[in-house]
């Protein structure tokens, strides 16, 4: 390590705050662009999907316990329960499958 | 004024899965970060002051290697260039009106999670709500990386495999509950998901980091799905 640390992170904090904060203040009007309107529609969806799957899978000990976790809370999202539930349960799921397997 | 209260309790309320996950996530963080040779004042500092997953593991390895401030800064911005995307969504969903102050501090919590929650939330955005995700999500994220650092078997594996979920779980919790009845969207989910399969499994496209991976394929998709289905005006009123 020769650099200094505390430079490095002021760079990466400079650049990743830059990143966040310029749409946010720039974009103070709502888009009136069907085509935009309908692209940043889709935006989140299709970011948290490519973020889950296949990630979840190897975010455990092992891909059992994972797989377990992803199921249950699949299907506890889609009975409707809250983000603290789901996310609770497939936490659980997995810890108690480790403990079986 | 209550009803700011109200909005940053629900904050504070969705974020607590945030927290454990961010706590799973950051103490991990903590352990290579020692792992590398940073204090641990460095890497609180780190997290405190960046809160981005990726960016800073990324940002182990170039400090490791002694990289350039440019490559340094170079390797955040296309890691983090998908905060932009998020950015430019959020911006949509918070009143025209929200004064610049809240727009500096709401922009500092732009995360995957805290933008995958807040943006999916009905109606337009209470900036109370994300300033309540903020207060229990950050400290999460900053204590993981501490006791990560400190000592990295404070924690039993056992319970730190079982909150690596947590944030997936989150995520499923957001997008399935709209999708359900809706076959666009749930072809769109379906699509995103296979797609990204194939990111990791097909050898040249293996190597390309996951930020810049999640963009690439957020454009395309969601730029694809625009042309294809452009959304009527009831969607527009979420």
């Amino acid at each position: 390590m020769n650099g200094n640390v505390y430079l490095y992170i002021l760079v990466m904090a400079g650049v990743t705050y830059l990143i966040r904060v310029i749409p946010l203040t720039l974009m103070r009007k709502e888009i009136k662009n069907g085509y935009m309107k309908s692209f940043l529609y889709y935006v989140p969806y299709v970011t948290l999907s490519v973020m889950t799957f296949p990630a979840i899978l190897g975010a455990t000990a092992n891909i059992w316990s994972a797989s377990a976790g992803f199921i249950i809370a699949l299907i506890l999202a889609y009975r409707g329960n809250s983000l603290f539930k789901v996310s609770l349960l497939a936490c659980l799921t997995v810890f108690i499958i480790e403990l079986i397997v | 004024m209550n009803e700011n209260i109200k909005h940053w309790k629900n904050g504070v309320k969705d974020g607590i899965p945030i927290c454990l996950g961010y706590f799973a996530v950051s103490f991990t963080f903590g352990i290579v970060a020692k792992l590398e040779g940073l204090t641990p004042f460095q890497a609180v500092l780190m997290s405190a002051t960046n809160y981005t997953s990726a960016g800073q593991f990324a940002a182990l390895g170039l400090i490791g290697t002694s990289a350039t401030y440019v490559e340094m800064a170079i390797t955040q911005l296309v890691i983090n260039i998908r905060y932009c995307l998020m950015s430019c969504s959020l911006s949509q969903k918070m009143d025209s009106k929200t004064a610049f102050l809240h727009r500096f501090l709401i922009a500092f919590g732009i995360t995957d999670e805290i933008f995958g929650v807040s943006v999916c939330k009905e109606g337009k955005l209470n900036q109370f709500y994300n300033y309540g995700l903020m207060s229990i999500g950050m400290p999460g994220w900053v204590v993981g990386t501490f006791c990560g650092i400190v000592s990295g078997n404070l924690l039993p594996e056992r319970i730190i495999s079982a909150l690596s979920i947590a944030l997936y779980g989150m995520f499923i919790a957001v997008i399935i509950p709209p999708a359900k009845g809706n076959k666009l969207l749930s072809g769109i989910i379906l699509l995103s998901m296979i797609i990204s399969l194939l990111f990791t499994k097909i050898s040249i496209l293996r190597h390309i980091s996951s930020g810049f991976k999640i963009i690439f394929l957020t454009v395309l998709i969601a730029g694809i799905a625009a042309l294809l289905f452009p959304i009527k005006e009831v969607a527009n009123e979420r």
